[in-house]
C-alpha cells in the first residue's frame, strides 16, 4: 500500500513522469488500435468475434523474426507478415470461420478460442518458447534531461502503424471492395440481392483482418518482444477496445486504443508491473459494467 | 422409473464403486474423469439448460481451492507465515487436523463460491450471449492474475498442502470416492431438479427470456440461484483437487482458463448440451480421447486438442445425445407425428 501511494505522489511530484508514461502507453496502444480495428472490420462485417486475433499478431511476428534470422531487411517483414498472414487467414476461412457465420454468437467465439490455442502450440513447436525479438540498430532520443527517452525503432514502428491504419481506410473509402464490405455490413441480404458476392466479401474481409495483425506483429517484433502464448494478451485489449468504441467507429478505436495503452501503463507504473495483465482485463470489465448501466437504464441488455 | 432403468442405474453405480479396484493403475485418472463429469453436468446448469454460455466456471474451481487451502492451514497456523515459508518451515498437521481442514475446507469452499457467485452474476447476468462468456472469461483470467500478485497467498508461487496421511494408494481412493460420491449426488440433484418447475422455468429463459419475463419468472432469481448451486459443486471438487494436486499455483493450475476451463464446455459440446446425460458422455468421450492424445503424440497433443474444439464446434454442436435424439426420437419419449412431419414438406 505504501509502495502503491508512493508510486502515485512520484507523478505529482515529477510531471515530467507522466509524460514519459503517456508516450510509452501511446507507442503501445498504436499497435493495440491497429489489431482492434481488424477485430471491429470482422465483427461489423461478418458478426465473427475472433478470439484468435492476438494470436494472428503473434504469428505475424513470428514471420517476420523467422525471415530476419535468415537475414533479411527487418523492416521488409512487415510487408511479408502481411502477404502470409492473408494466405493463413484465407485458409482458416475457408476451412472454419465461413461454417460458423451464420451460427450463433458462441459458436463462433469457442471455434476461434480452439484456434487460438492451435495457432499458438504451433507456434510453440515450431519455434519454442523463449521471447524473440529482433533488435534494431537505431538510436535513443533523449528529452527532458534523460527522463523521456523515445527510441528511433519505436517511434518507425508508431508510424509504420499509422502508414497502414491510413491505407486500410482509404482503401475501405474509395475501392469498390470497401464499398461492398460496407454495404454488407450494413445489411449482408440486401447486398446479396444487389449482387454483392457477400461470401467473397467475407473471406476477403476475415483475411484482410489477418494479414493486419499480422503486419502488427512484425511491427510488434521489432519494438518489443513476442512469444508462442502472448497472443491471449492481445486479443483482450483488442476486445476491450472494440467494446469501448464500439463497431464502425474508426476514431474511436483509435483513442480508445491509445488510451488503454496509457492507462495499462499508469496501472504498470502504480501498482507494479505485475498487475499489467490484470489491468487490462479490469479495464474489460469495467467497459462491460459501464455498457451494461448505459442499456439497462433503456431497460434493454447488452447484446 | 421402470425395471429397465433401476438395472441401468444399479449397474452403473456398481461400476463407479469398483471400478477403482479393476483398475489399480488408473485411480488418479479415473478421479480426475469424475472431476470432468461434474464441472460438464454444472457448466450444462446454465450453458445447455438456461443458455448462458459462461467460460469463466473455471473461476469457481480456482477459488475452490484457494478457499479450502486458506481454511485448512489457517484452523492451524497463521497462513502469512506459512506461506512465506514456501515449504522451509516446519509446519506438522496431525491426523485429526488434516481431515477435519479438509472437511471444512471442501464445505466452506462451496459456500463461498455460491456466494461469490451471486455477487459476479448480480453484475454480469445483464450481458447476453458472447458478452456474457467474454465478461466472465475477463473474471477469471483477472482473478488468477490477482491472486499471483497476493503474496498471503503465496503469489505466484502456489500453496503446498500438506501431504495425506496415511498409505499414498490408499489416500488415491479416498479421493476418487470422494470426487464419485460429489459426482453421484449432483447426479441425482439434477436429475430431480430438472423435472421440477424450476427446470422448466430455467429452459424457459433458455428459450426466450422476455417472453419468460414477461410469463411472470423472476428470471434474474433464477439464474443466480442456478449459478450459485453451479458454483456450490464446482467449488466442492476444486477444493478437493487442491488436496489431491497438494501444490497447486494461481494460473496453471487453479485458474486454469485454457485448460479445465474451456474443456468442460467441449466436453458439454460433444456429448450434446442441455441433456442430463450429454455431459456424462462427453466427459468420457473427451478424457479418453485427451489421455490418448497426451500419451501417443508427444507434443502435439495441444494441437490436437484445439483442432478437437474446433470440429466439434463446428461440425458437431448437437453432440452425440443430440444427434441421437434426432435420428432415434422415441428412445427419449418425443413422439413424432407422421402426418405433421409430412406437411412440412
Amino acid at each position: 500500500m505504501e509502495q502503491v501511494l508512493g508510486n502515485i505522489s512520484l507523478l505529482f511530484e515529477f510531471p515530467v513522469v507522466n509524460l514519459k508514461i503517456i508516450v510509452d502507453g501511446v507507442m503501445v496502444g498504436a499497435l493495440f488500435a491497429l489489431a482492434a480495428y481488424g477485430l471491429a472490420l470482422v465483427w461489423g462485417v461478418m458478426n465473427v468475434k475472433n478470439l484468435a486475433q492476438g494470436d494472428f499478431v503473434i504469428a505475424g511476428g513470428y514471420v517476420s523474426w523467422w525471415l530476419a534470422g535468415k537475414g533479411m531487411p527487418p523492416l521488409f517483414g512487415v510487408p511479408i507478415a502481411f502477404i502470409v498472414l492473408w494466405g493463413i487467414g484465407w485458409v482458416i476461412y475457408k476451412l472454419v470461420i465461413t461454417r460458423v457465420i451464420e451460427r450463433d454468437l458462441f459458436t463462433s467465439l469457442l471455434a476461434t478460442f480452439g484456434l487460438a490455442i492451435m495457432i499458438a502450440q504451433i507456434l510453440n513447436l515450431l519455434f519454442g518458447s523463449d521471447t524473440q525479438s529482433i533488435q534494431l540498430e537505431y538510436d535513443t532520443l533523449y528529452f527532458f534531461d534523460g527522463f523521456v527517452d523515445i527510441p528511433i525503432a519505436k517511434l518507425l514502428g508508431v508510424l509504420m502503424a499509422a502508414v497502414l491504419a491510413t491505407c486500410v481506410v482509404i482503401f475501405m473509402k474509395t475501392s469498390r471492395m470497401g464499398q461492398a464490405i460496407r454495404a454488407t455490413a450494413q445489411d449482408a441480404r440486401a447486398a446479396r440481392v444487389l449482387g454483392i458476392d457477400t461470401e467473397k466479401v467475407y473471406a476477403f474481409t476475415f483475411s484482410l483482418n489477418a494479414a493486419i495483425c499480422g503486419a502488427a506483429g512484425a511491427i510488434i517484433v521489432m519494438v518489443w518482444v513476442i512469444q508462442p502464448f502472448y497472443g491471449i494478451a492481445y486479443s483482450i485489449r483488442a476486445f476491450v477496445i472494440v467494446t469501448a468504441a464500439g463497431l464502425g467507429n474508426l476514431p474511436g478505436v483509435i483513442s480508445a486504443g491509445l488510451g488503454i495503452g496509457a492507462l495499462e501503463q499508469y496501472g504498470a507504473h502504480i501498482f507494479g508491473i505485475g498487475y499489467q495483465q490484470a489491468v487490462a482485463v479490469l479495464l474489460l470489465l469495467l467497459v462491460l459494467l459501464v455498457r451494461l448501466i448505459q442499456q439497462r437504464r433503456m431497460r434493454q441488455s447488452l447484446q | 422409473m421402470n425395471a429397465r432403468q433401476i438395472t441401468l442405474y444399479t449397474v452403473l453405480l456398481a461400476a463407479t464403486l469398483v471400478a477403482p479396484f479393476l483398475f489399480p493403475d488408473f485411480r488418479t485418472q479415473l478421479a480426475t474423469l469424475w472431476l470432468m463429469i461434474i464441472v460438464a453436468l454444472t457448466w450444462d446448469m446454465t450453458g445447455g439448460q438456461m443458455g448462458y454460455n459462461s467460460l469463466g466456471n473455471i473461476f469457481f474451481y480456482g477459488t475452490g481451492m484457494y478457499v479450502a487451502a486458506v481454511i485448512a492451514i489457517g484452523l492451524v497456523y497463521d497462513v502469512g507465515e506459512y506461506t512465506d515459508a514456501a515449504g522451509g518451515g516446519r509446519f506438522d498437521f496431525t491426523d485429526a487436523q488434516y481431515f477435519t481442514g479438509m472437511l471444512l475446507g471442501t464445505i466452506g469452499a462451496g459456500i463461498f463460491c455460491s456466494m461469490t457467485a451471486v455477487v459476479i452474476g448480480y453484475l454480469t447476468f445483464g450481458l447476453r450471449g458472447p458478452y456474457f462468456a467474454i465478461g466472465t472469461l475477463g473474471v477469471a483470467i483477472a482473478a488468477g492474475e490477482l491472486v499471483s500478485n497476493w503474496d498471503w497467498v503465496g503469489g505466484g508461487q502456489g500453496i503446498a498442502l500438506p501431504v495425506y496421511p496415511g498409505d499414498f494408494d490408499v489416500g488415491k481412493l479416498v479421493f476418487y470416492y470422494l470426487f464419485a460420491g460429489i459426482g453421484v449426488v449432483l447426479f441425482v440433484f439434477l436429475k430431480w431438479l430438472y423435472s421440477t418447475r424450476f427446470g422448466a422455468a430455467i429452459n424457459a429463459i433458455r428459450d426466450d427470456e422476455a417472453k419468460a419475463e414477461a410469463m411472470g419468472l423472476h428470471t434474474l432469481r433464477y439464474k443466480l440461484t442456478t449459478w450459485a448451486m453451479a458454483a456450490f459443486f464446482v467449488g466442492m471438487v476444486g477444493a478437493i483437487s487442491a488436496f489431491q494436486l497438494i501444490h497447486f499455483e494461481p494460473l496453471e493450475s487453479a485458474y486454469q482458463t485454457i485448460n479445465l476451463g474451456i474443456f468442460m464446455v467441449v466436453c458439454v459440446l460433444l456429448g450434446g448440451k442441455g441433456t442430463l446425460w450429454g455431459p456424462i458422455v462427453g466427459a468420457v468421450l473427451f478424457h479418453v480421447f485427451k489421455e490418448v492424445t497426451w500419451n501417443y503424440l508427444l507434443g502435439w497433443q495441444w494441437v490436437a486438442l484445439g483442432a478437437l474444439i474446433v470440429i466439434t464446434v463446428v461440425y458437431f454442436q448437437d453432440g452425440l445425445m443430440g444427434w441421437l435424439m434426432h435420428r432415434k426420437p422415441e428412445w427419449f419419449g418425443i413422439r413424432v407425428e407422421e402426418k405433421t412431419a409430412g406437411a412440412d414438406r
